[in-house]
């Protein structure tokens, strides 16, 4: 693909990310929302972050994959047990990514 | 050192050291983000700018694998708005707490809003008002990372022949496990959380390959708010 039209999508890409992350902050900081929309906008980190995570374990290659070769799902159990035992970011990842890895060279699955 | 920089400084300490958990996970996913994009044919100067005007890691993995498979611009700005716009709701989520913050800080700190350092200011919201400086270098530390793990990666990109045996392409997957886990402190996120990735997983099936991300946060959250005021009741 060419190099100068990956430039201008970059740019494009910056200015819809940016407007959404900006935007929220210019016209409503220091306002008091209404409670409701307040805790609604609590929910909204872990729905999104799930919403996020669970398709990408359960579903593999286009395949809902629950089976013993979905390394993703596997490897998924045990880092939330890091996560919630030792509550740090880093010890997930790499457990994760470590797991995944040595299942693959195990020929454990995919 | 004069009585007038000490605060400064001890405040952006405390965000340099705040954002090492952010740090520790950024390096490795952006260096796997610079390994795929530079075995994905762009340009080590593209890669790169992408980590500096983006700035958000699951929308620059999805156009990498984009960009491979020849989609066009405007599919690909479009899946770019889609994915990010739930930032739209974390920003309105923080904005409450920045009052008093100048205009020009408030675009500055929201340029570098992402998932994990939304994470952190929304675990702290209620002194943010105060730790401006704090929390705008938390953020640039966890820019700063995620531009020198883009870079490792590129430098690695030629040395390494295919990221699935290092479990590279496992990284988003991971942090977001590390990131969800800390965002579930009590029964109504828990129920929040399994209700939209269950959503998402069946618009995905349903053929959803963007939308489903922000249709399954709205819904998802919608439905955790209904459970926690009937539980209320």
């Amino acid at each position: 693909m060419d190099q100068t039209l990956i430039f201008w999508t970059i740019a494009g890409m910056a200015v819809v990310t940016y407007l959404p992350r900006l935007l929220p902050t210019l016209f409503l900081s220091g306002r008091t929302l209404r409670p409701i929309i307040v805790a609604w906008l609590r929910l909204v980190p872990p729905a999104v972050l799930a919403a996020m995570l669970v398709p990408s374990l359960l579903v593999r290659e286009e395949q809902f994959n629950l089976g013993h070769d979905n390394l993703f799902l596997w490897a998924a159990l045990f880092a939330f047990a890091v996560a919630w035992k030792w509550k740090s970011l880093s010890a997930t990842v790499m457990v994760g990514m470590g797991l995944v890895a040595l299942g693959r060279y195990l020929g454990w699955g995919m | 050192m004069d009585e007038t920089t000490k605060p400064v400084v001890a405040a952006l300490a405390k965000g340099v050291r705040r954002a090492m958990p952010i740090v520790l996970g950024y390096v490795p996913i952006g260096f796997a983000y610079g390994v795929l994009a530079g075995k994905s044919g762009i340009s080590d100067a593209n890669t790169l700018l992408m980590s500096l005007i983006v700035f958000a890691g699951s929308s620059q993995f999805i156009a990498v694998g984009l960009f491979a498979s020849g989609t066009g611009p405007a599919a690909v700005i479009l899946t770019t708005f889609v994915v990010n716009l739930r930032h739209m709701l974390m920003a309105a989520s923080l904005a409450p707490f920045l009052s008093g913050w100048k205009k020009r800080h408030l675009a500055w700190f929201s340029y570098e809003l992402t998932d994990e350092t939304f994470a952190l200011h929304s675990a702290s919201a209620a002194t943010l008002s105060e730790c401006r400086l704090e929390a705008l270098s938390l953020n640039m530390t966890a820019q700063a990372s995620w531009v020198a793990g883009t870079l490792l990666g590129i430098v690695a990109s030629g040395l390494i022949g295919d990221v699935k045996p290092l479990g590279l392409d496992y990284a988003l997957a991971a942090m977001f496990i590390g990131l969800l886990v800390g965002q579930c402190e009590n029964r109504v996120r828990v129920i929040t959380a399994i209700l939209s990735g269950g959503i998402a997983t069946l618009l995905y099936l349903a053929g959803w390959h963007q939308f489903h991300i922000i249709v399954a946060t709205v819904a998802g959250a919608t439905l955790g708010l209904m459970v926690e005021q009937w539980i209320k009741r």
